[in-house]
């Protein structure tokens, strides 16, 4: 009766992939895996130090984040190390990376891999060739950046200050002349201020298609005509007057929290309801989004080049996408960001275990976030931020 | 003898060269070479001015530099002004050695903590305006931009609070070199009033020896990254946060023009000095004439006693900013318009956010050794200079203040690169090298004066009983000196605790410190969390200052001479 069980077992022992992937086991037992990742949020900051206990009781596998103020100083670590020649025992082993820095450490050959194939937990993903696991802004990920959490852009508002919200990107010129001064959005150097304006620039395009294929300038012209005319009818009615914008959204929330602003903006769908609950935010912040929908994209880990310890960020990157993991970070009370594993491709007890989650009044369902929207190729919101700059920084 | 002292000054000298101005000169060289266009890493071999042409182009630079150069200079001359007043009312009515403990809380304070706590302060929805929404009966805060402001206002004004009780204080320790009391007498027997006494009299004897700690001041306000992220505007920012920002830029490219950037700002810095020496030589012209003019004065004992009222608000507001840093570290909710915590709660100092408690350990054990490295290479080159009866030389002291008047920024990036070929980068031992290049510098300063004052017929008497060089600097000349040693140790922790850049540069991140994580955690949205590193961070120094003013206090308690009180 056993025979059945025990044949799989010995072919997948016997196949290079398990092989392998016992190989990294035992290399990486002992290691000490230097995670970069923006610091600004506790509870992140909190989940990783929950990782780093247990990957270190399973596989040995210490974690220590390295807590960043934005992701691109990793990015220049690393270059400066490969500037310095000094191109094995890195100082970076895992990086909190997607979009432009990916894009830019892929193109400049600072990146390990690719490696994501080898990770027994990869088989919960879904990686066919359109899926946004497969596609970081439009990039093909070719398996060298690990998925780990879902990022879904929403609006943050006061439900007791506000009735009521834009439902479009177009309508917030309207509710901005009505409320002068009582929104704002982050500078867009910050890639959250960035996002704010590829919503617009999403919704606003004639031809939203165009955004998906490398910018050009003739595509950029036409496509950004319309964006720029609503943020010149915007700009003035914005906090401040539009001459200044805060560092980044948590800053953002801290002024919507202080009352000087009415709405803030996130990537995560859930941080409304875990700000709530640490006291960062009234009883009364909601969520809304677009009807239309809104950009959302997944946060991978990558690794570089030179890491010194590549077989313990490989050993993390495997945790990270394990299912009683991903269950763990959607859990509300302690990260609320949405799985990015394939639901059809977990089994029974992985899918009640999401669906036993608890819930909190601030967290919206899967259907209130409406449609996900693509984000537009890298190189747009380079454009963009260049092109903002040329225009509005005097 | 002679030859020994020479030797032990030598040994100095290499090291501090070796030590603490190749890296420095290193690092300018690489960031000079990117500015030019060579930077192998991204296959740029060849020699060009693309990257200036490219940071001319860059939008706001040319607002960058002005905002830097107004609020730099700005703050700077008004610091002095202020100082001056503040001095020149205390004179005689309180003992120097009272006026500098009251000035140390907010000396000790480092910039990072100060401006977290000031921009709450002055924030639009900020204590100062909660207090007139509960005159008024405003429900939101009004829409003005009384921090980050375009014209820089909120960050010159951070500036002043910390640069008035530094300049203070050199004042003050300058004025003990000269016989401040005789002369006033006598300029009052001439009919002189004590305003005009003091800016004709007293400030061109002061000012030979506070210039270079002036150009320091002058040059830490112009190129000043973590106050301005946090008080300064942000479209565009000053120009040390915008090259700081193009460093970091996800297009690695930018790490060309960001280079041409940052030897602009070393630029900036030496024309900002520039412009200080033209005005010295101008006023020092112009000043003559108007000594030998000889009149008697009325306006300039009002102007200072403004001065004074003016700098007795800024450390009322210091001392604000820093009172706003504790009460948000034991608040829970605290939304407009309360005055005080609706809610209070030790969740931030407890819980999981208690990882203080290793950043605390880091920051300790770093500012211990730095301080302790910087303290005996001051002590040998000192010690060396008795010994060969060599003289104070100029040249030496301009080397001291090297680190201090380039601008970080300009030569951080290279250093890196540099610490990386050697293979010491990332780790305590690249933290510390960076930080006693800034330690060092200020304990020296803080040593030499007390060193040289010190009565040189101690030693002699005790080598006529038969004391070695040796045992005359163990048992009489340090044991005499310790109140001026731990004093120049305070010093010491308090700039180690306050560095930023080097420790995140060369520490890869690795190493967290109070300062590195309360300036992380201030761009994010617990201001509690942020209260409590700001204020450990503000904590610490005051510490080392308490146990400076401490220590002596009671080792002396029976030595009358050495208690620090004037000679009756």
């Amino acid at each position: 009766m056993k025979l059945p069980l025990l044949v799989p077992l010995l072919l997948s022992l016997a196949s290079p992939a398990f092989a392998d992937w016992q190989q990294t086991l035992d290399a990486a037992r002992g290691q000490t895996v230097y995670w970069n990742a923006w610091g600004g949020d506790e509870r992140t900051n909190a989940f990783i130090t929950w990782v780093s206990t247990q990957t270190e009781a399973a596989y040995g596998v210490k974690i220590q984040q390295v807590k960043l103020t934005d992701t691109a100083e990793a990015v220049t670590r690393v270059l400066s190390e490969k500037a310095a020649g000094q191109d094995q025992g890195g100082s970076v082993d895992m990086i909190w990376i997607n979009g432009p820095n990916f894009l830019a450490m892929k193109e400049q050959g600072l990146l390990h891999g690719p490696f994501v194939a080898s990770l027994p937990n990869a088989k919960y993903l879904d990686l066919g060739p359109a899926s946004p696991a497969s596609v970081d802004f439009t990039t093909p990920v070719d398996g060298m950046e690990s998925p780990w959490r879902l990022a879904k852009f929403v609006f943050t508002y006061d439900s007791a200050r506000v009735a009521v919200v834009p439902d479009s990107m177009a309508g917030f010129v309207d509710w901005a002349a009505a409320h002068p001064g009582r929104m704002t959005h982050p500078d867009p150097s910050n890639f959250m201020g960035a996002t704010f304006l590829k919503q617009a620039l999403i919704e606003l395009a004639p031809e939203p298609a165009a955004l998906q294929v490398p910018v050009t300038e003739a595509a950029f012209a036409t496509a950004a005509a319309p964006l720029w005319a609503w943020y010149d009818a915007l700009r003035p009615n914005l906090w401040r007057q539009g001459a200044t914008f805060p560092e980044n959204q948590s800053v953002q929330q801290q002024l919507l929290n202080d009352g000087e602003v009415d709405i803030a903006m996130s990537f995560d769908p859930a941080s409304t309801a875990a700000a709530i609950a640490q006291g960062l935010l009234p009883e009364t912040a909601r969520v809304f989004v677009p009807k239309g929908g809104s950009i959302g994209n997944i946060s991978f880990v990558a690794i570089p080049y030179n890491a010194a310890h590549a077989a313990g960020a490989e050993v993390v990157a495997n945790f990270l996408l394990d299912p009683a993991t991903q269950a763990h970070m959607q859990n509300i009370d302690v990260l609320g960001s949405f799985s990015v594993l394939d639901p059809a491709k977990l089994d029974a007890a992985a899918q009640s275990a999401f669906a036993a989650l608890p819930s909190a009044a601030a967290l919206p369902t899967v259907a209130d976030l409406g449609p996900t929207l693509l984000e537009p190729h890298a190189s747009w919101m380079t454009k963009l931020t260049e092109a903002w700059a040329q225009r509005y920084t005097k | 003898m002679t030859q020994d002292g020479r030797l032990l000054r030598g040994l100095v000298l290499g090291a501090v060269g070796l030590g603490l101005i190749a890296p420095i000169a290193f690092g300018l060289l690489q960031t000079g070479c990117a500015a030019f266009g060579l930077l192998p890493a991204l296959r740029h071999h060849s020699l060009s001015l693309d990257p200036w042409r490219q940071l001319a182009a860059l939008p706001g630079f040319a607002t960058s530099l002005r905002l830097s150069l107004i609020s730099g200079l700005g703050a700077t001359v008004l610091s002095l002004i202020l100082a001056t007043g503040l001095c020149a009312v205390f004179q005689g009515r309180m003992r120097p050695g009272r006026s500098a403990q009251l000035l140390t809380p907010f000396l000790a304070t480092p910039h990072a903590a100060m401006a977290v706590g000031l921009a709450f302060v002055l924030a639009p929805s900020g204590w100062i305006a909660r207090g007139v929404a509960a005159v008024m009966g405003w429900h939101a805060p009004p829409d003005l931009a009384t921090v980050n402001d375009g014209w820089a206002l909120a960050l010159m004004l951070g500036l002043m609070v910390k640069e008035v009780p530094f300049l203070a204080l050199v004042i003050l320790s300058a004025q003990s070199q000269i016989p401040v009391a005789r002369q006033m007498a006598a300029g009052r027997a001439l009919g002189y009033r004590r305003g005009t006494l003091w800016i004709k009299i007293i400030m061109p004897q002061v000012w030979p020896l506070i210039r270079l700690p002036v150009w320091v001041a002058l040059a830490y306000a112009l190129s000043v990254v973590d106050m301005a992220i946090i008080l300064g505007p942000s479209n565009p920012p000053t120009l040390a946060v915008a090259v700081s920002r193009w460093f970091t830029d996800p297009d690695p490219a930018m790490i060309l023009p960001a280079s041409a950037g940052a030897l602009a700002q070393a630029v900036a810095v030496l024309a900002g000095i520039a412009l200080f020496w033209l005005a010295e030589r101008a006023i020092r012209t112009c000043g003559l004439w108007w000594l030998r003019r000889g009149g008697r004065g009325t306006w300039a004992g009002p102007g200072l006693r403004m001065a004074n009222v003016a700098a007795m608000g800024l450390m009322a507001l210091a001392a604000l900013a820093l009172t706003a840093l504790l009460v948000w570290s034991v608040a829970w909710r605290w939304a407009f318009p309360q005055l005080l915590p609706e809610s209070w709660s030790l969740a931030a100092w407890a819980g999981h956010n208690a990882d203080w408690l290793a950043a605390l350990r880091h920051t300790i054990i770093l500012a211990a050794v730095t301080t302790a490295m910087s303290l005996l290479l001051a002590i040998l080159w000192l010690e060396g200079e008795d010994r060969g009866q060599l003289p104070r030389a100029k040249w030496a002291q301009a080397l001291i203040y090297l680190p201090l008047l380039v601008p970080q920024i300009g030569f951080l990036y290279g250093l890196n690169v540099g610490f990386l070929r050697l293979g010491v980068s990332g780790g305590h031992a690249a933290v510390i090298w960076a930080q006693v290049l800034f330690v060092f510098p200020y304990v020296m300063i803080a040593l030499s004066d007390p060193w040289r004052a010190l009565d040189p017929r101690l030693g002699r008497v005790a080598a006529a009983l038969g004391a070695g060089p040796w045992r005359r600097l163990l048992l009489v000349k340090l044991p005499v000196l310790l109140r001026p040693i731990l004093t120049a140790a305070a010093i010491g922790v308090a700039v180690s605790v306050a560095q930023y850049l080097p420790t995140l540069f060369m520490g890869a991140g690795r190493i967290a410190t109070l300062t590195t994580e309360s300036v992380t955690l201030s761009s994010g949205s617990d201001r509690r969390v942020t209260g409590v590193y700001a204020s450990l961070q503000a904590a610490l120094p005051f510490a080392a200052y308490l146990l400076a003013f401490a220590v002596p206090a009671a080792l002396h308690r029976n030595r009358r001479d050495l208690t620090g009180a004037a000679p009756a």
